[in-house]
């Protein structure tokens, strides 16, 4: 059991949690994630960690609550404690001094995207941010974020806080020469930033996180195409070289169960 | 008195019935079955059965027990040497092993040893109660990774000898494929927990949500202090077949497809969280317990039609005859000779069918074998909704990849000396799936056997050397 020690609510229908894991927490690093499950009829889902405090023994986990497993843990208060949770799985952010670098997240994942920036400021890389959100009341981290960044860009999908959309990102790669760039958040975000990086002929890492079930390589139902060959993400990722992944297939696969998903949020909150 | 030539038919639900549920298939033996199964044994002199099991269940002593009413004795007679009686009643295939011996065969059936063996430990569970048992302790300190029979063999035999055992799993929940792999209706769950219970009644420990080589790896669990290490874990990696098409949504490995259906309960979705897509029409390609498995699931979880798709005729399917049968009884098709070699989706990525090709057998090679070969021109299409990939799994490669001096052949198996399974690493063993690759649930035992006899040799030279 795996005690949530403290909790907070960063935009309407984003959380923040800490949960008390000590081993898992000496085992972490940037780029990783957990699987949870929440109660014994649950499913086993996985979560990015976005920070982890080797002094509390806790690991922080930011997400939305868009499904009922999402809901679910939403609902739980401090001092309840999350039945199991397994990691850290994958394989790490490669943390190295790269030189000058783009870093680009978005939505809930800005969490994770924190503790790769803090890892790669300290490996003494020079670094450009743009984070992203739907609207300005979901921008998270912001503070966080600068304080860690040589140069921060905020953009929101209606332009109501920094840029609009990620056209400008155009720019940036036009204005500056980059060494590498990173992004983590939606899958449709990191396939434009991918797309216009290759244009830039940039070395680019994504973070993807396909539909999972364990977590560390025996369903296959994390397989993405890179290049030619099919890749497990649990396993050989979550990390990726942006220019090789099929990103429609993975778009494609990821929705695959969303008509049941929809039961099982109409049977939970009539919604 | 000349013993009867048939076997008592183990009672069964109505394929017609039991298609719509998720329930045994197979009832059990009751009392009076049990006793008139039992009186067929003579009690050979020189038993012939005991030599046909890889870890060595007292056969002819226990079903005597059984013969004479003694239910409680035999299966813990049967525990003397099998700490899984439950399980390997309903999935060893004792037709290759125990039966294949029994002198009874040659005129008529063998004794069915599997079908006494489930009846004493069913027994057991349903009139006993499983107590902690008081084990003096050696001082020493064992660590095993991973629940599947394997690790929970060497678990309960080191534990007897008086180590303290902890098991380290990666899911979270104890089993390894007996939870994820093999259906309800063929092992009801509850009955593995029950077993899993009387491992931990000895005395072991279990960590679940535990990945050796992430949360801790083979060095690091050393340095918390244990003696010897068993790495169980299994052939959990599957297979694909790399033909195009295959990520396409509606095509799973046979893993998620179990492991969803299984281990996830999908087939009490919404209840349950976790959901599975089935289509009208499934196909699974290949012919092992794993794809009979997917197959009849497929048909409890409401496909029309389901297919068993094999390169090789029905003479060479490695699925155990009696699954075969069960399968049969329930209506699934069988296309033998066909191997798949795209799978075409529609616009939306959807799986719609399959192209195959018809296959012939070539003359026996030098080893006796007989290869498929595709004849040409010979393509056709299936239609599917959903296509299972069961051909085959490999050991899943986090320890070898996070464990230096870990030796692994080029299909990942950990290499041991086969007398004493230990590894390369000196206190490192392994056995099960991960060194054999995918085999049987009683070989994982017996490799496990052996492995505790040599774990407890290494340990107890190694606290007698320390003191
Ligand atoms: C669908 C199916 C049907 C089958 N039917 C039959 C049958 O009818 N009869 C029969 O005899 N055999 C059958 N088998 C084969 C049999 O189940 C296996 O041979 C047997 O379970 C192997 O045992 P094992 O202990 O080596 O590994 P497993 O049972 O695979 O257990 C390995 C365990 O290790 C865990 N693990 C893996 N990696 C790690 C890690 N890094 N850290 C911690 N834990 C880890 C896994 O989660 C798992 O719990 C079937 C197999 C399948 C898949
Ligand atoms: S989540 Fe199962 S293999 Fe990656």
């Amino acid at each position: 059991m795996y005690e949530i020690v403290h909790k907070e609510t960063l935009s309407h229908n984003v959380k923040l949690i800490e949960v008390s894991a000590p081993a898992v927490v000496k085992k972490t690093k940037p780029g990783q994630f957990v699987i949870i499950r929440i109660h014994e009829k649950g499913e086993r889902f996985p979560i990015t960690i976005a920070d982890s405090n080797p002094v509390k023994g806790t690991l922080t986990l930011i997400y939305a609550e868009v499904g009922k497993s999402s809901s679910l843990l939403g609902k739980m208060k401090v001092g309840e404690s999350i039945l199991n949770l397994a990691g850290p799985l994958g394989n790490p952010t490669k943390i190295k001094n790269y030189g000058k670098i783009l870093c680009v997240g978005g939505g809930v994942m800005v969490g994770a995207l924190l503790l790769q920036l803090r890892a790669l400021k300290n490996a003494g890389n020079e670094i450009i941010t743009i984070v992203g959100a739907r609207n300005k009341d979901h921008l998270i981290l912001v503070d966080e974020i600068k304080k860690v960044s040589n140069k921060t860009y905020l953009a929101t999908d209606d332009g109501s806080e920094g840029y609009l959309g990620i056209d400008f990102l155009s720019d940036i790669l036009k204005e500056n020469k980059f060494d590498h760039v990173f992004t983590i958040g939606p899958t449709s975000m990191q396939k434009i930033v991918s797309e216009m990086t290759n244009n830039y002929h940039i070395p680019t890492t994504v973070n993807l996180f396909p539909i999972m079930v364990d977590g560390t390589g025996m369903c296959g139902a994390c397989r993405v195409t890179i290049g030619n060959t099919t890749r497990f993400a649990c396993v050989h990722g979550p990390d990726f070289d942006g220019h090789q992944v099929d990103f429609d297939e993975l778009i494609s696969r990821m929705r695959f169960y969303n008509p049941n998903e929809k039961i099982a949020m109409v049977l939970y909150d009539g919604r | 008195m000349v013993a009867k030539k048939s076997q008592i038919e183990m009672p069964r639900q109505d394929p017609s019935s039991r298609i719509k549920n998720f329930d045994e298939v197979a009832t059990g033996y009751s009392t009076e079955m049990a006793l008139e199964e039992a009186s067929r044994c003579l009690n050979c002199p020189k038993p012939q059965c005991v030599k046909g099991c890889p870890v060595e269940v007292p056969i002819p002593e226990f079903i005597k027990l059984v013969k004479e009413g003694n239910y409680l004795e035999a299966a813990k007679k049967i525990k003397e040497k099998n700490a899984l009686p439950a399980i390997c009643g309903r999935v060893c295939p004792q037709e290759d092993q125990c039966q294949k011996n029994c002198i009874l065969g040659i005129r008529g059936d063998p004794i069915a040893i599997g079908r006494l063996e489930r009846f004493a430990s069913d027994y057991e569970r349903k009139y006993s109660t499983i107590q902690n048992q008081e084990i003096p302790h050696t001082g020493g300190k064992a660590a095993v990774v991973g629940t599947g029979p394997a690790g929970l063999t060497v678990a309960a035999d080191l534990a007897k000898l008086g180590h303290k055992v902890t098991i380290f799993e990666s899911l979270h929940i104890a089993g390894g494929v007996l939870m994820y792999g093999i259906p309800e209706f063929r092992l009801p769950k509850a009955i593995v927990q029950n077993e899993v219970e009387y491992i931990k009644s000895l005395g072991v420990e279990i960590r679940l949500d535990s990945t050796v080589g992430m949360l801790a790896t083979i060095q690091e669990i050393f340095n918390e202090g244990y003696d010897s290490i068993f790495i169980g874990s299994g052939a959990g990696l599957p297979n694909f077949l790399l033909i195009p098409g295959e990520n396409l949504k509606g095509v799973y490995s046979a893993n998620e497809f179990l492991i969803r259906t299984n281990l996830m309960k999908a087939y009490k979705f919404p209840e349950y969280d976790t959901p599975i897509r089935v289509g009208k029409k499934v196909g699974v390609i290949g012919a092992g317990n794993v794809a009979m498995d997917s197959a009849r699931c497929a048909l409890r979880l409401g496909a029309e039609r389901s297919y068993i798709i094999y390169r090789r005729s029905r003479d060479e399917m490695p699925a155990r005859i009696e699954e075969v049968e069960n399968a049969e009884e329930e209506g699934i098709h069988f296309e033998f000779l066909t191997n798949p070699i795209r799978f075409i989706g529609n616009s939306r990525g959807y799986l719609e069918k399959v192209e195959c090709i018809h296959m012939k057998l070539s003359e026996p090679d030098s080893s006796g074998r007989r290869h498929p070969e595709p004849i040409s021109r010979s393509e056709f299409m299936i239609e599917l909704d959903t296509a299972i990939i069961a051909i085959g799994q490999s050991p899943n490669p986090i320890i070898q990849q996070t464990t230096e001096g870990l030796e692994a052949t080029r299909h990942g198996t950990i290499v041991v000396n086969e007398n004493t399974m230990e590894t390369k690493i000196p206190g490192v063993f392994a056995g099960g799936d991960v060194v054999s690759g995918a085999a049987t649930v009683i070989s994982a035992m017996g490799a496990g056997r052996i492995a505790a006899k040599s774990m407890h040799q290494y340990i107890l030279s190694k606290i007698g050397s320390s003191q």
